[in-house]
């Protein structure tokens, strides 16, 4: 295997699932991600709202350590082999070409994910827009790709199906109807 | 700011055998463990989740497929097994009976999947990019945090259920 090309899908894919059961046999708890941005909403403006009125420290530390170790994990991950372009489809490649797209490098395109495009059209919609839709959704559906999809697809929670049918359907609302107006507002 | 009010009585009504106390060392591992493999497998990449939502290659459902099965026996042998973790915390098997029509797992799940494919990266990935050194994604994470508080302002008001 190609030490600088991505590994495949079915390397990384068990690698991802074999944390949720650790995690249960260390401590029993249920692997997500996305009660983070609660937790840190609880601990810097909770605001006297009840929502974020909880023992953020004994319920959320743990998750919030697993977070830090994200980003470390993310440096020691892009020094471990030199960036190249994702190898994405040659199909994917000329849909987003036709999109306006003419720079496929990088992890995420940067005519729109970098600080001096962020207060174009495309960077407020992409950037500011989707981050807050990622963090409302995922707290109003309780979970996101790890604690719905990953986690709670393999516990067989019916509730965890139905919110992984709603992210494909926005994720789809997105890519086809949404995204080709707001690229077509590249600078 | 950040003095809780809600006292030291610790959450979860549970009340038996005494737990041990948590490291959190092992979460610490294990983030870094999932930033390297989210990593070198590119699901943090902003051009996978555009593939996977075109339908033109198999890489992410190959890997959210697969991390399901592998995750689904794992908590099917630790359900089996009846093994107490290792603090000896009672385990977090999600019971919640299902009730129709969801409402929250609709709506909240098309908002989020409408912001997923915007910006190319859940939540773990969002920070798994700032450690790649996409350091705007800061801003996305800011973002998510206030959309995160939004949601706790506005959730009395919020169909539920």
């Amino acid at each position: 295997m190609d030490p600088y090309s991505a590994w495949p899908w079915y390397v990384a894919g068990p690698l991802i699932g074999v944390v949720v059961p650790l995690i249960y046999l260390y401590s029993g708890r249920k692997w997500g991600v996305s009660s983070t941005f609660r937790d840190i909403c609880a601990a810097t403006v909770p605001g006297g709202l009840e929502y974020f009125s909880y023992a953020w420290r004994t319920e959320g530390g743990w998750r919030l350590t697993m977070a830090a170790g994200l980003i470390g994990g993310g440096v020691i991950g892009h020094l471990l082999a030199p960036e190249t372009a994702v190898a994405i489809s040659l199909e994917t490649q000329a849909d987003l070409a036709g999109l306006g797209l003419v720079n496929l490098g990088g992890l995420a395109p940067r005519q729109v994910f970098s600080w001096s495009t962020l207060l174009t059209v495309p960077g407020i919609v992409m950037i500011l827009g989707g981050g807050f839709l990622v963090g409302f959704g995922t707290r109003y559906a309780n979970g996101c790709t790890s604690g719905h999809a990953i986690s709670g697809l393999a516990s067989f929670r019916m509730a965890s199906l139905v919110a992984v049918l709603g992210f494909f359907i926005g994720g789809l609302v997105t890519t086809h109807l949404l995204l080709p107006p707001i690229l077509g507002a590249l600078p | 700011m950040s003095g809780q009010a809600t006292g030291s009585g610790t959450s979860g009504s549970t009340s038996s055998a005494p737990a041990r106390r948590e490291s959190l060392l092992p979460y610490l591992v294990l983030g870094l463990y999932l930033g390297i493999v989210f990593t070198r497998s590119e699901v943090i990449s902003w051009f996978r989740i555009q593939e996977m939502f075109r339908f033109q290659a198999f890489h992410m459902y190959g890997i959210i497929g697969s991390a399901v099965a592998v995750a689904a026996m794992g908590i099917w042998l630790v359900r089996r097994s009846g093994i107490r973790s290792m603090i000896r915390r009672p385990m977090e098997f999600p019971a919640q009976p299902w009730t129709p029509p969801g409402t929250q797992y609709w709506i909240g799940g098309i908002l989020f999947g409408l912001g997923w494919g915007l910006l190319g990266a859940c939540p773990g990935p969002i920070y798994v990019l700032i450690g790649n050194g996409l350091s705007v994604m800061v801003v996305a994470l800011a973002s998510a945090i206030l959309g995160a508080w939004t949601y706790g302002r506005l959730r009395h008001r919020l169909p539920h259920s």
